[in-house]
């Protein structure tokens, strides 16, 4: 049971813990500051940051003690591009995609028997990996070098990202990530070499003969079921998708109600079959549909889906949570997930109601539960 | 040796001391700076070497012509002012 979230906003990181009477907000790092992604690591107890300053660039901060006191360490940097490299040359915009870190999107640990591994995702696609918890950072040139990265582009954003790293419990050199947009990768030899063979996947917003190409699908998130690691479930652009063996096979499933479009999922960390969303109405709105906002969850692996309102507005709600924004307790017990708009809920019944903790935060970006 | 100074949304943030360093040009008053004060490179130069987007570096009163390459070229008793741009906040 977790006593502690932490929320990476648009005006700095605010931790939030569990008092005898409640939940409450405790402390703000970094404000003022952008904090677009956040990891606390079971295995070394050290929180992580990425800080992301408008004028002065991303950084990367770590904390020791909880949040209490920070350190800059190294930041993802790619390297200078070589004179006799060509640029990669985005399709949709026909515009070199940048050798240059735009954002901090995924920060995951390494396997329990990889202490000091990290991996960071970020735009404009590029894949790092630290071996000293971020003192240092490699890009992953295997996937950077990768010829079908020219088919990646960007979704909400100008360029390409990596927002999902799923790093299997089992074995931590098969990774797992979902891009924006550019599928589904998998590696097996922990980053040597990668592949794209997913199968399923529809990306209605292309021509009718590129919809199931798996290199321009937008997963916004995959998450995979700890106990059952074979087990991943998508927010997809264009729907909610589950794999049951691995991340190969895909099947779309039919929760259209009240919308099959969001941003966010969480999983069940012990059964693979319960998972939650936040949807939207479709990306041309980007609301709750009705302006109603709800959660929807399954118990049966997607066959049926229940939206869950108990709690949360009702009328005239215009709260979009963004990808990263959900998260569940190792129990499956407590929910959490923060908005656009700077609201935050929190679920100590599995979903079935929520009590608001604020409505006053900036615009968040970033939900994880902290440890103890 | 040309002076150096930041604004104070950077000493904000990081170590940025007010300093004096030699070059013959913007790039190479930046890297003895650099070498004095290691952790401020990140907030002024890019991954590939150039100025933030972000960032603005008068030198002597106008805003510096390479901000690629950095070699607009400086004098013994030049000023570098490393500004934030009004973009960008």
């Amino acid at each position: 049971m977790s006593s502690s979230i932490f929320l990476g906003t648009r005006k700095g990181l605010i931790e939030v813990q569990k008092g005898p009477t409640g939940w409450a907000i405790a402390r703000v790092s970094f404000p003022g500051v952008p904090v677009p992604m956040l990891l606390r690591d079971a295995r070394s107890s050290l929180l992580h940051a990425a800080v992301e300053h408008g004028h002065f660039g991303n950084k990367f901060h770590t904390s020791a003690d909880g949040g209490g006191t920070w350190e800059e360490r190294a930041c993802p940097t790619y390297p200078p591009k070589p004179d006799d490299v060509p640029d990669t040359i985005c399709q949709m915009s026909q515009q070199p995609i940048p050798w240059a870190l735009k954002k901090i999107w995924a920060l995951a640990p390494g396997g329990a028997d990889q202490p000091g591994v990290l991996w960071c995702g970020t735009i404009p696609g590029g894949l790092f990996k630290s071996s000293d918890d971020g003192q240092s950072w490699q890009l992953v040139e295997s996937l950077w070098s990768e010829p079908r990265r020219a088919k990646w582009f960007g979704g909400g954003a100008d360029w390409p990202g990596i927002h999902s790293i799923c790093v299997d419990p089992r074995d931590s050199d098969h990774i797992t990530i979902g891009i924006s947009c550019g599928g589904v990768w998998q590696t097996f030899d922990g980053g040597a070499t990668w592949a794209n063979d997913a199968v399923g996947l529809q990306a209605d917003f292309m021509p009718p003969d590129q919809i199931d190409d798996p290199d321009i699908q937008d997963p916004h998130l995959i998450v995979s079921c700890p106990a059952a690691p074979d087990h991943l479930w998508m927010q997809h652009h264009n729907g909610i998708f589950k794999s049951s063996d691995g991340g190969t096979q895909w099947q779309r499933l039919h929760s259209k109600e009240p919308s099959d479009f969001g941003f966010a999922v969480a999983v069940h960390p012990q059964d693979p079959e319960t998972a939650w969303f936040v949807p939207a109405a479709y990306d041309d709105m980007r609301i709750p549909v009705d302006a109603a906002l709800c959660v929807m969850r399954t118990r049966d692996g997607g066959q049926t889906f229940e939206a869950c309102r108990k709690g949360l507005p009702q009328e005239h709600a215009y709260h979009l949570v963004y990808r990263h924004c959900l998260d569940v307790t190792a129990d499956g017990r407590t929910l959490v997930f923060g908005s656009t708009t700077g609201s935050v809920w929190i679920s100590e019944d599995a979903g079935d109601s929520w009590e608001r903790l604020s409505a006053e935060l900036p615009p968040i970006y970033a939900v994880r539960f902290g440890g103890g | 040796m040309a002076k150096v100074e930041f604004t104070p949304n950077l000493a904000r943030q990081t170590l940025a001391e007010p300093c004096t360093a030699a070059g013959a040009t913007v790039a190479e008053v930046l890297a003895s700076v650099f070498a004095q004060q290691p952790g401020l490179k990140s907030y002024i130069i890019d991954d590939q070497g150039a100025v933030r987007q972000h960032v603005v570096l008068f030198l002597d009163g106008s805003a510096i012509v390479d901000r690629r390459h950095l070699s607009d070229a400086t004098r013994p008793d030049s000023e570098i002012f490393v500004m934030q741009a009004l973009s960008g906040g």
